[in-house]
């Protein structure tokens, strides 16, 4: 399970940089969006992997903490999600005032001459 | 005392703001005289407030004999200069800033001598050269002052980082910050390893504050300053701050060879340069600035000596510099306003119209040049009889007395010059103004300063006496030497040297009449070599050529540069845990993989790729797989026990998704053209950026491979876990997390959520599409053109027709979602739900809506105000927090009770609730906003088009 988790985590990574480095505003969004996954799951797993045990306790019942996931990465990672929408909306807006005014999508505002 | 601070009210009246400042300057003066009774007894008088207390930094005041001298010295000097630059400053000058300034300058400057912990010292310290820089810089639209004032605070501000920095390795050294405990660690520092660089230090900070050579020529530039401050800042304050640290510290520091060295050799060179330079300066004010350099190199000159008497003999020359200095500042401040010019070479003749000023200035600069009789005489035959003995075997000190007659001779002879030129000889022409005697007031500070030079002169073992040994016990302790303030002391050395010094001065003036009379200005010789050039030229090649050779050679403005860097440092900085701890990688086991699980995340792998592949043209495609990866997070928050995340996951996916296809509509169509450079340069590129997003990929996976499979150390996670429902009352500890133990953070989020969504509304009110998206979409195109071409049918019917049956469910599925929202928003405290996703809910029933009913059927009917949700949420937030202020609980802090309510049944109602609430609003506020804002964008540029079409028809 870990394996996976990890490769999927190394993968996601991997494409959003790529996606960073590209000339494109666009690309640059869903390099930032997938990033942003592979943060989210990153974060996550550094509760480990816990199947069937979601934070929810029962009020009032003696509490043996080993058997819940740990619930402080997973609100940390509930506040990320949200702070990544908002930034997210951001940039995309960002991205349409700049091609609307520099007339090109590309990061810089203006077409590289190579 | 630091209260002089709190006297900065703007006031317009020049009269209000002169006895503003007067009264409070006055006051403090009299607060510091009251004081004398008990430091005359030799007690040290301490306030301490507590500041930092666990960084050994106190607001400590503390006031012995040294320091209520030197107060005196400020707010009496303080008091006369306020009376002076009442009459002195013209009525077109903004008067209340300059009183401002003076006040806060004086403020600061007392600060500093009573501050009791060396910190502190330097914070004042530095709030001096703060000050004066604005008060050298008063008259800032001359660029003379501007200058001056810049070269000031560059100069005292290096210096002032210097202090702080040799003042942090003395405390380091003592163990202390407190004056007190500085005091008498003297030996510890002497003797310790650092001693050398924390001399360094401060001498670098003391003498640049008092000009000192190499650092004088600051002093004569900022006199573009209005005299009165010039009389303030260069006879009582500013530059014997300098020398005020170094005799403050001299019980600790001196002694010692590198001490006589430095400061002695900085000193006599400033005391003969200083001299030097003062003869041949034609303003008055130069001539003024030059001796005050020179004075203060006396005073250094005698703190170098290490011996007790010489440092009685600089104590007692300060105060006596600081008097006559003053004096002769107004004095040439009155001539240069009656007169209408400071230019030696003009001026002459001045006696026949202004007598009284003329005597006054006479009497002190006689003083200056330290004729019997007067106050200056006296420090300068304690500072003769001081050279004459050996202190170490040196040349430098076999030179002191040649020294100290020269330079005393060309004190002389500048003195001399000052009187001649100004007020004897030929009667004055060409003069800007006819010169008269000013108002008695502004004569009235002179007067007094002149008499108490005189009295001081003639009988200083009654008048100052006992003051200066105040002082000078609470400097030197036990080392008090026996002193005699006498004039007469029979005929000896120094006085030989004095009758020499003055012969010779006169002598000199003689002799060079003629050439200063024509000459230009600057003293011959050095004229070429200016202080001011150099560090022009200085500041030119730091501030100018270096940043501009730094940024052309190590700066882009281009992103992806900048990106690649950031990503290779994170890449660098998340490989270095690999090499310096010891991980290990266990072999990974392929049994315990659910294959549903493998093959989830093979879609999502692929989805990744298939992304970061697509997203340069194939946007729509892009958007879709980043939506399949979004999904495969989602479906492992489920898989591993984070429902919460999951939902939030999902609902804010739905969101985005439409938020980016919303955006699409204005993005440019593909450039073939950019396509076909295939060149080598874009490839290696290409392969760089390939191999670096694939090691960081690679990381990331090792990394989080190896994290997950580590055992888990001890973690809080356990005391989340059993205190959420007994501190928090709610059973899903992820919310009860997020809205009680962490609310505090989650405020702060919300906040960036409200703004981001705000700054969105603002940005596209500008917006402006570009010219080649404004056409209709292709789709609607082909659609009109079929209503066009079918005869029974209207343009723009298919249009509005467009998915009608799913566009009929879609609003009547509004309620239900509604429903939903309000569902998850109740459960959130005990199971998984919330503000968050509640919020997202409600803000998906509007975004179904629109879709539904397109913008312009949406805009018609609803009437929400999605900033009065922001604001509502935020403000409902903030005072649910603040609610528990009331009951004498931190901001916060949660109450919880279970309510039945009708039909709904048991429902936790915590504080922590109304929080909530205010999330949930916001969050709907915030994401509908964003939304209506961008889905709007459609409409306007349609009715842009249709302003534009109307224009080209009414050209034609």
């Amino acid at each position: 399970m870990e394996l996976i988790l990890s490769l999927g985590i190394g993968v996601l990574v991997g494409s959003g940089v790529w996606l960073l480095f590209r000339p494109r505003t666009y690309q640059v969004i869903i390099g930032l969006a997938l990033l942003s996954y592979a943060v989210n799951l990153f974060i996550f797993s550094m509760g480990r992997l816990t199947i069937n045990a979601p934070p929810i306790v029962q009020a009032g019942v003696e509490i043996d903490s080993t058997t819940f996931a740990d619930p402080v990465p997973q609100a940390l990672v509930l506040t990320a999600i949200v702070i990544g929408f908002a930034t997210t909306a951001l940039f995309l807006v960002v991205l349409l005032a700049s091609r609307g005014l520099t007339g090109t999508d590309h990061v810089d505002g203006r077409e590289t001459e190579r | 005392m630091g209260s002089v601070l709190a006297a900065m009210l703007p006031a317009n009246a020049r009269n209000a703001e002169a006895w503003l400042s007067g009264g409070v300057s006055i006051a403090a003066f009299v607060i510091v005289v009251c004081l004398y009774p008990w430091v005359a007894d030799g007690e040290v008088v301490r306030y301490v407030i507590e500041w930092l207390p666990e960084l050994g930094l106190n607001f400590t005041l503390r006031v012995d004999g040294f320091a209520w001298m030197f107060s005196i010295l400020i707010t009496g000097i303080g008091f006369l200069v306020v009376l002076y630059a009442r009459y002195y400053m013209s009525p077109k000058d903004p008067v209340p800033r300059f009183f401002s300034f003076l006040l806060a300058f004086m403020g600061a400057m007392q600060g500093m001598v009573i501050s009791g912990n060396i910190i502190l010292l330097a914070i004042f310290w530095e709030l001096t050269s703060i000050f004066s820089f604005l008060l050298i810089g008063y008259w800032h639209h001359n660029a003379a002052a501007r200058d001056g004032a810049r070269m000031a605070l560059i100069i005292t501000g290096i210096g002032g980082l210097c202090l702080l920095v040799g003042l942090i390795i003395i405390g380091y050294i003592v163990g202390s910050y407190e004056l007190d405990y500085v005091l008498e660690a003297g030996d510890k520092i002497r003797q310790h390893d650092l001693y050398v660089p924390a001399l360094l230090l401060i001498l670098m900070g003391a003498l640049t504050k008092s000009a000192q050579f190499p650092f004088h020529f600051w002093l004569p530039n900022a006199m573009a300053a209005p005299t009165p401050v010039s009389a303030y800042l260069h006879s009582a304050t500013m530059v014997k701050a300098g020398v005020f640290l170094l005799a403050r510290l001299w019980p600790v520091m001196s002694g010692t060879d590198e001490w006589f060295f430095i400061v002695g050799l900085a000193g006599m060179s400033t005391l003969l340069l200083g001299a030097y330079f003062a003869i041949f300066q034609q303003d008055l004010k130069g001539l003024l600035a030059y001796s005050t350099i020179s004075h203060l190199g006396l005073i250094t000159t005698l703190l170098s000596f290490g011996s007790p008497l010489a440092a009685v003999a600089a104590i007692f020359h300060m105060m006596n510099h600081a008097t006559f200095k003053a004096s002769l500042f107004m004095a040439a401040g009155i001539i240069d306003h009656e007169a209408g010019t400071r230019d030696m070479r003009k001026l002459s003749g001045l006696f026949s119209f202004i007598p009284i000023t003329a005597t006054l200035a006479m009497v002190a600069s006689a003083a200056m040049a330290g004729v019997p009789l007067l106050n200056g005489f006296l420090s300068k035959e304690m500072f003769f009889a001081q050279t004459l003995e050996q202190h170490r075997a040196s040349l430098l000190d076999g030179v002191a007395p040649y020294v100290a007659t020269i330079a005393s001779a060309f004190a002389v002879t500048y003195s001399v010059r000052f009187i001649h030129t100004v007020f004897f000889g030929s009667k004055p022409e060409d003069l800007p103004r006819e010169p008269h005697e000013p108002p008695h007031w502004m004569r009235l500070p002179i007067e007094f300063l002149v008499l108490v030079c005189l009295i001081v002169g003639i009988i200083p073992g009654l008048t100052i006496g006992p003051y200066l040994h105040t002082a000078v016990v609470s400097v030197l302790g036990e080392r008090t030497p026996e002193y005699n303030l006498a004039i007469w002391h029979g005929i000896n050395t120094p006085l030989v040297m004095s009758v020499v010094a003055l012969a010779c001065g006169v002598l000199f003036y003689l002799v060079l009449r003629n050439y200063l009379a024509r000459g230009a200005d600057g003293p011959p010789g050095v004229r070429s070599l200016k202080g001011k050039r150099i560090f022009e030229q200085l500041l030119v090649t730091i501030s100018w050529r270096w940043a501009r050779w730094m940024e052309s050679h190590f700066g882009t403005q281009r992103l992806q540069p900048q990106l690649r860097l950031v990503i290779f440092i994170a890449f660098v900085a998340g490989l270095w845990p690999f090499y310096s701890a010891d991980l290990h990688l266990s072999p990974p086991t392929l049994t315990e993989i659910d294959p549903v699980f493998a093959a989830i995340w093979v879609i999502g792998i692929i989805s990744a790729l298939g992304a970061a592949y697509q997203a340069k043209y194939h946007r729509l495609a892009a958007l879709i797989l980043m939506g399949g990866a979004g999904l495969v997070t989602c479906i492992t928050f489920v898989w591993f026990s984070a429902p919460d995340l999951a939902l939030t996951q999902l609902l804010v996916e739905i969101v985005t998704t439409v938020l980016i296809l919303l955006g699409l509509r204005w993005l440019p169509k593909r450039i073939e053209r950019i396509d076909n450079y295939n060149t080598l340069t874009v490839r290696i590129r290409r392969y760089r950026d390939f191999l670096l997003a694939v090691a960081c990929g690679g990381g990331m996976a090792m990394i989080a491979y190896i994290m997950m499979t580590s055992p888990l150390p001890d973690t809080i996670a356990s005391y989340f876990l059993e205190q959420a429902y007994p501190k928090g009352g709610g059973t899903n500890v992820v919310n009860v997390i997020l809205v009680d133990f962490r609310g505090f953070d989650t405020f702060g989020e919300i906040t960036v959520l409200g703004i981001v969504a705000l700054t969105i509304f603002a940005l596209l009110r500008r917006f402006r599409p570009a010219p080649d998206s404004i056409e209709i979409p292709e789709q609607q195109r082909i659609q009109n053109a079929y209503d066009d071409a079918s005869a029974n049918r209207e343009i723009g019917e298919t249009v509005r027709d467009y998915l009608w049956v799913p566009s009929v469910i879609m609003q009547w599925m509004f309620p239900f979602i509604i429903l939903l929202a309000a569902y998850l928003f109740l459960r959130g405290h005990d199971l998984p739900g919330g503000g968050f996703a509640a919020g997202i809910t409600m803000a998906i029933g509007f975004l179904l809506l629109y879709i539904a009913g397109g913008t312009r059927w949406m805009e018609d009917r609803l009437h929400i105000l999605p900033m009065l949700w922001i604001g509502f949420g935020l403000i409902l937030a903030v005072f649910t927090g603040m609610g528990s202020w009331l009951f004498g609980f931190p901001f916060l802090t949660s109450y919880f009770h279970y309510m039945e309510i009708p039909l709904v049944g048991k429902v936790p109602i915590a504080t922590a609730l109304f929080f909530d609430l205010g999330v949930f609003a916001l969050v709907v506020g915030a994401t509908a906003l964003i939304l209506i804002a961008l889905a709007h964008q459609s409409i306007r540029s349609h009715r842009t088009r249709t302003v534009e079409i109307t224009k080209m028809e009414e050209d034609t």
